[in-house]
């Protein structure tokens, strides 16, 4: 197991360097000048723009300025914004950050609580009316753009009804239409996993066997059957968090939403390349933590995985 | 030979005999086709018992007619403002009114039809090809090759896509053509990802062996005996991909990062939809409705040719 752990934290290493010099990369070669881009409308000559890009560093050649970037990454200094001057990176992003934690811990936990039992449900009960109407209905969350469901509920419940404020994260009210809209994909995609999953389950031995010693259906489905069901969908969770910020991006352009992924997208419209940077490398570093958290979990749960 | 008589559309030859083609060059022909013909009816009729698939091919089936013939079948040009038409609502003429700048909604969706599956296919296309070649190489070859592959992957899917799109169409100015570039580039780790496990599997079974033995070269045994007998798995995938694509392509589009206007995109239409959900809501419905349906009939013949192809898979 230590040398599996050991293995698998080197990989990570590997993986999240690669990932720094990728993103650096991608930055590197932005078009567009960003000494031009953080002056904006005003008149510079250009030995004052020169002495802009001296101050950025953007003279130095690639690999002075990628180990500039990443080593004081490492000690956890994301430096200062270029458009919103003396704007701490760091800062920018914790407060953006907490509120897309906000909004999306919400969603998450109306998602699960909904998801779960339906998949279960759903399974426990196939080829039932129940199980084709949950399974069409995820099969739509799926299928519908969910920034488009957001439009419609702006529509609906601000527009027309009035009850709710079409953006801003202001009052509670404000919180309904972003964390319901999130939620629904989410849903759709652990209702069916979880289905899946359960029905796997049922076709094992053990239930049988559980089923033939004259154990009640409720009895075998709570004590033999969730249980194991569970298990590879609260892992899949885990692959999930790289699908997290993909999500709030729109949604969050479409509500105001003051958070990350509403931040990155106005970084890269202005250009702003070490925010985007800051923010790519923060959750990509999330990302290859939560897969080795999730393999160890594997590894540790079924010793099989430890061998490759 | 009654091929001809056959009601397939989808499974293509490479595709219908993908599971087991690995007599394709030293067995009868005769005998061989004769398999392969009845292995695709089998598929057919499989894919036939799901009737949601039915529906979905149908719908697709009308897409692509409308994509082919947008001009014909569109009533207006799409690009063509009417002034006096501005926000107009749905209305005997124009069926679902006129945008913000007097253009016909529904002609501009039925254009908007080219672009999604231009990029839908076009994409998952790039993908499928690169994915294939990069995970049958690091497959068959395995050692160094095959060390590297999984932490490209890794260090590809650990970035957010749409995070990586936008940043990618950034730097490579955003338009038709680089959309579909860049999705194609981006989302093909998974096809490489199967594809090296079925090839690992395969590159033990005596056919390998054999055509090893008679000295025919890597190459060959790579594109000639791997890569058609990995196949099955990739066409599931790819099947069920092209929806998820779809709605990447509008999301791009509706951030402005996308396809540009005037382009009648669906995300574009979205987009302009957005900034007059007040005044006239009717431009942001249309555009919605017809990606959502596009990628339900694409998902679900994707599962009705998972359940074909794969039984195993079936739940």
């Amino acid at each position: 197991m230590t040398s599996y752990i050991a293995k698998r934290l080197l990989q990570g290493v590997l993986v999240l360097f690669l990932v720094s010099l990728l993103t650096f990369f991608v930055m590197y070669f932005m078009p567009g000048d960003p000494a031009r881009n953080m002056v904006g409308q005003t008149r510079v000559t250009e030995f004052q723009l020169e002495a802009i890009r001296d101050k950025w560093g953007l003279n130095d050649p690639w690999y002075a300025r990628y180990w500039e970037w990443i080593s004081n990454v490492v000690t956890g200094d994301l430096g200062t914004s270029m458009s919103r001057p003396g704007m701490a990176i760091s800062e920018m992003i914790g407060d953006a950050a907490a509120m897309t934690l906000r909004l999306n811990a919400l969603s998450f936990a109306i998602s699960l609580s909904i998801a779960l039992p339906v998949g279960i449900l759903a399974a426990v009960k196939r080829f039932s009316i129940f199980d084709y109407l949950s399974m069409f209905g995820s099969t739509l969350g799926v299928a519908i753009p969910n920034y488009w469901i957001g439009l419609m509920g702006i529509v609906i419940f601000s527009v027309q009804l009035g009850w709710l404020p079409p953006y801003g994260s202001d009052s509670w009210k404000g919180y309904i239409l972003p964390v319901l809209v999130l939620s629904i994909e989410e849903m759709a995609a652990l209702a069916r996993l979880t289905r899946g999953a359960t029905i796997e389950v049922l076709s094992q031995d053990y239930v049988t066997t559980a089923r033939a010693k004259g154990l009640a259906q409720r009895v075998v489905v709570v004590r033999h059957v969730v249980r194991n069901a569970l298990l590879p969908v609260i892992t899949l969770l885990g692959y999930r968090m790289a699908f997290i910020l993909s999500g709030t991006i729109v949604i969050e352009s479409v509500f105001a939403w003051p958070g990350l992924g509403r931040l990155f997208y106005q970084s890269i419209t202005s250009q702003d390349l070490q925010v985007v940077q800051a923010i790519v490398l923060l959750l990509t570093t999330l990302v290859v933590i939560m897969n080795i958290l999730t393999d160890l979990t594997y590894a540790f749960i079924d010793p099989r995985v430890r061998v490759r | 030979m009654s091929s001809s008589k056959q009601p397939l559309t989808l499974a293509e030859p490479s595709l219908a005999g993908a599971s087991h083609t690995s007599s394709a060059r030293n067995g009868s022909f005769d005998a061989d086709f004769a398999v392969q013909r009845n292995q695709r009816l089998e598929t057919w009729r499989r894919f036939k018992r799901y009737k949601p698939a039915i529906l979905g091919l149908g719908f697709v089936s009308i897409l692509v007619l409308l994509a082919l013939f947008s001009p014909l079948i569109a009533p207006y040009n799409p690009d063509a403002p009417d002034p006096s038409l501005r926000g107009a609502a749905p209305s005997e003429d124009h069926w679902l009114g006129n945008d913000d700048i007097g253009r016909d909604i529904l002609s501009r969706i039925i254009y908007g039809t080219r672009i999604a599956l231009l990029v839908g296919i076009g994409a998952t296309a790039i993908a499928v090809t690169i994915g294939v070649l990069v995970g049958a190489t690091a497959g068959y070859f395995g050692g160094k090759v095959d060390f590297a592959l999984p932490r490209l992957i890794d260090t590809l899917m650990a970035f957010p896509l749409l995070a990586l799109l936008l940043t990618l169409s950034t730097v490579f100015g955003p338009s038709l053509r680089n959309v579909v570039i860049v999705i194609g580039c981006t989302v093909w780790a998974s096809y490489a990802r199967v594809v090296r496990a079925e090839v690992l599997s395969l590159r033990e079974r005596d056919f390998i062996l054999a055509a090893r033995a008679v000295g025919t070269p890597d190459r060959a045994i790579i594109t000639r005996h791997l890569i058609p007998n990995a196949l099955g798995p990739v066409i599931i995938l790819a099947s069920l991909a092209v929806g998820g694509i779809i709605i990447l392509e509008s999301a791009l589009s509706f951030l402005g990062l996308g396809v540009q206007r005037p382009t009648a995109s669906w995300g574009t239409m979205l987009s302009d939809g957005r900034d007059y959900l007040r005044n006239y809501p009717h431009i942001a419905i249309a555009p919605g409705i017809a990606i959502a349906l596009t990628v339900l009939a694409f998902n679900v013949m994707g599962d009705g040719l998972r359940d074909a192809l794969d039984p195993r898979q079936r739940n």
